[in-house]
């Protein structure tokens, strides 16, 4: 495996060793990171694989530091990424908002776990969800997504590299420990299938002096220089103009924050991605994520077997939320059922754009998964009226 | 390429419009008060790059928060504003990314050691290829002046109304304890000895500090009976001595006491982690 950056073929993978490879296979070459339960495993498997392909992994003394890091190394050229689970994705936090002001590309992977605070730190949650939109100060959009399989953890986190490069933007790459340390196979396909699909940046063309955040193309996304090739760049958390220079006006504020606000709005239809089960004739969808989707896809069947006419809607993109596809779906199905491993987050999400239908909340508070009974259980009270 | 470009650097030696090249005077007038040192500091480094040749296109300034945070953003090079007390870790970051890259953390006493404390523990620690420059105003001046990390026993400061009680920073001392490979001391009024300093610094291998003394008149001055920037400076030149091989006990900032400046510690030999790194990877693919 010396010097593999992909490997190709079958094998029966964790979760995290799965977000580590992808990452890997994604072009990521600089890792930095805390240790923390349930996501260390990632750190582990880039600790041991990124020597082997000309990467950096460094330990750094804390969730703030590696997030200030992996910004530094993002912005010296290099697809850069960490991992943690909510007590440190709380910490990185301050640092995720100044990337998207730079409008730095990287990922941040959160295998999350029973919260708040310390709470489960091996059992399962999914209760950071609002966090990864609303964490940091300030109004701003986000890009999240969201795998069910150790499989889909693979690919998926090449799509969130693909989505940082595209939209210069921080991705947090939402996992469940459930997932993070659930061994399943996983088939990695050919490096040449990979690279088709890989996304890079875009970089300033060279013709006259370069302005940091001069917004010529349509996508609202400025081309970015790297540190060292002559740009002289300046580049600030502060509210800056067209040249990056800090401009402490209200309109340089409107102008700024629309567009970080409008860049990834706009193509939220675009990259929307997600899975839809037996909801062509539903008349009442589950919309879940992540592990939960999973039994969610057992509930439905058990609600088909007891003539119920149920369906599922698995979201893999979280944020920015796909209101588009609940807003159609509230068209056709009479309620919804939102099944997570919390008391109520997607749930507000759906509940806005699923009017006027009900949307029943089956919660969880941590710990242990959703048993499909209680799912079942969920889309016969909603159906009831 | 880059020789022919160096060379040409050193024909500019001293050349004053090379150095403004190397200002964004655009930006001008800056935020920092009459009086304020942070400017000098600031020149010192230009010079300092200038006189080694150093490519600026290669050079990158990291700043945190606060007046000196302010920095990055008068320099036309590549430099980055970031978040309170988090400059070094994205030095850190940078470097690693691209080991050609010349990195500066230019920051304040609060922003490096209060907030920030913990990073510049650890990149001492690894011997991180970067130059940290702190700028030690003994207060934080942008946010009006409260006490900090450094504030002197019995300064008065908008938070230390009853004079500090607290007991500040031996900074050097500090740095010398975690191996840091270059540790100096100036104040703004030793500009030629800062400008060698921050020279030396910048080519030398690993992890270098520098403190610099440096009046805040606005916000720290005018509490504290040194309200005239003159008289600051004046003070600075009389109540500063010049020993390389002070004590930790003399590196102290005591009432009543000189300001002990000087090159505190210049080694070589120790490696630093992107060497370890670059090993490390020769080392797994067995080169």
């Amino acid at each position: 495996m010396k010097g593999r950056a992909l490997m190709e073929g079958a094998h029966y993978w964790s979760g995290d060793i799965a977000a580590a490879e992808g990452a890997i296979a994604a072009g990521c070459r600089f890792y930095g990171g805390y240790p923390i339960t349930p996501s260390s495993e990632i750190a582990e498997r880039m600790a041991l694989r990124l020597p082997q392909v000309g990467g950096v992994f460094i330990q750094m003394e804390d969730e703030i530091a590696s997030m200030a890091a992996i910004l530094g190394a993002s912005w010296a050229g290099k697809k850069a990424m960490t991992a943690t689970s909510g007590p440190g994705f709380s910490l990185m936090l301050e640092n995720i908002g100044l990337g998207v002001m730079m409008e730095t590309p990287c990922v941040i992977v959160n295998v999350q776990r029973g919260a708040p605070s310390t709470g489960l730190p091996t059992m399962v949650g999914q209760s950071d969800m609002m966090q990864a939109k609303w964490g940091s100060h300030g109004s701003y959009e986000i890009i999240a997504l969201y795998p069910n399989s150790v499989q889909e953890t693979f690919d998926l986190i090449i799509e969130a590299f693909n989505l940082a490069e595209r939209y210069r933007v921080p991705v947090v790459y939402l996992m469940d420990e459930s997932i993070g340390h659930l061994f399943e196979k996983v088939t990695v396909p050919p490096e040449d299938e990979i690279e088709k699909r890989l996304v890079y940046r875009k970089r300033p063309n060279g013709g006259g002096a370069y302005l940091p955040y001069l917004v010529e193309d349509e996508d609202l996304v400025p081309p970015m220089a790297i540190a060292g090739e002559g740009a002289r760049m300046h580049i600030t958390g502060l509210t800056h103009d067209e040249r990056g220079y800090p401009s402490m006006t209200a309109e340089a504020q409107e102008k700024l924050v629309r567009r970080l606000n409008e860049k990834i709005r706009r193509v939220r239809e675009k990259i929307t991605m997600v899975e839809e089960y037996m909801l062509e004739d539903a008349d009442v969808a589950v919309v879940s994520f992540g592990i939960t989707s999973r039994v969610a896809k057992r509930a439905v069947d058990i609600a088909r077997g007891d003539g119920i006419k149920a369906g599922m809607l698995r979201l893999k993109t979280i944020w920015p939320f796909p209101e588009h596809v609940i807003r159609r779906l509230a068209e056709s199905v009479k309620a919804f059922v939102v099944a997570e491993i919390n008391y109520g987050q997607i749930y507000y999400e759906v509940e806005r754009c699923a009017c006027p239908r009900k949307v029943l909340l089956v919660p969880k508070m941590g710990g242990a998964v959703h048993r499909p009974e209680e799912i079942v259980a969920g889309i016969k009270e909603v159906l009831r009226g | 390429m880059m020789a022919a470009k160096a060379r040409g650097l050193m024909e500019f030696r001293d050349n004053k419009e090379l150095i403004e090249s190397l200002i964004r005077t655009d930006r001008l007038p800056h935020v920092w008060c009459s009086g304020c040192g942070i400017g000098i500091v600031m020149s010192a480094y230009l010079h300092a790059l200038v006189k080694e040749g150093i490519d600026p296109d290669k050079a990158v300034v990291v700043s945190g928060i606060g007046c000196s945070g302010r920095a990055a953003g008068y320099v036309r090079l590549d430099s980055f504003h970031t978040t309170h007390g988090r400059p070094i870790p994205f030095a850190v970051g940078l470097k690693l990314a691209n080991p050609e890259l010349n990195v500066t953390v230019f920051s304040g006493d609060g922003d490096l050691f209060s907030i920030g404390g913990n990073h510049i523990l650890h990149a001492a620690r690894r011997n991180n290829d970067i130059t940290v420059i702190c700028i030690n105003n003994y207060n934080y001046g942008m946010t009006g002046g409260q006490g900090g990390p450094t504030t002197p026993e019995g300064a008065y400061t908008t938070t230390t109304p009853y004079g500090n009680y607290e007991r500040p920073f031996n900074l050097p001392h500090l740095m010398i304890s975690l191996e840091t490979p270059y540790v100096a001391r100036w104040t703004v009024v030793h500009v030629r000895r800062l400008t060698e300093s921050i020279r030396e610094a910048l080519t030398k291998k690993g992890f270098a500090f520098i403190e610099v003394i440096s009046p805040c008149p606005t916000a720290y001055g005018r509490r504290n009976a040194m309200r005239d920037p003159l008289e600051l400076m004046r003070f600075f030149q009389e109540n500063s001595v010049i020993k390389h091989d002070a004590s930790f006990e003399e590196m102290a900032i005591l009432p009543g006491k000189p300001i002990v400046v000087g090159k505190f510690r210049d080694v070589e030999g120790i490696k630093t982690y992107e060497e370890r790194v670059e090993e490390l990877i020769r080392r797994v693919n067995g080169a």
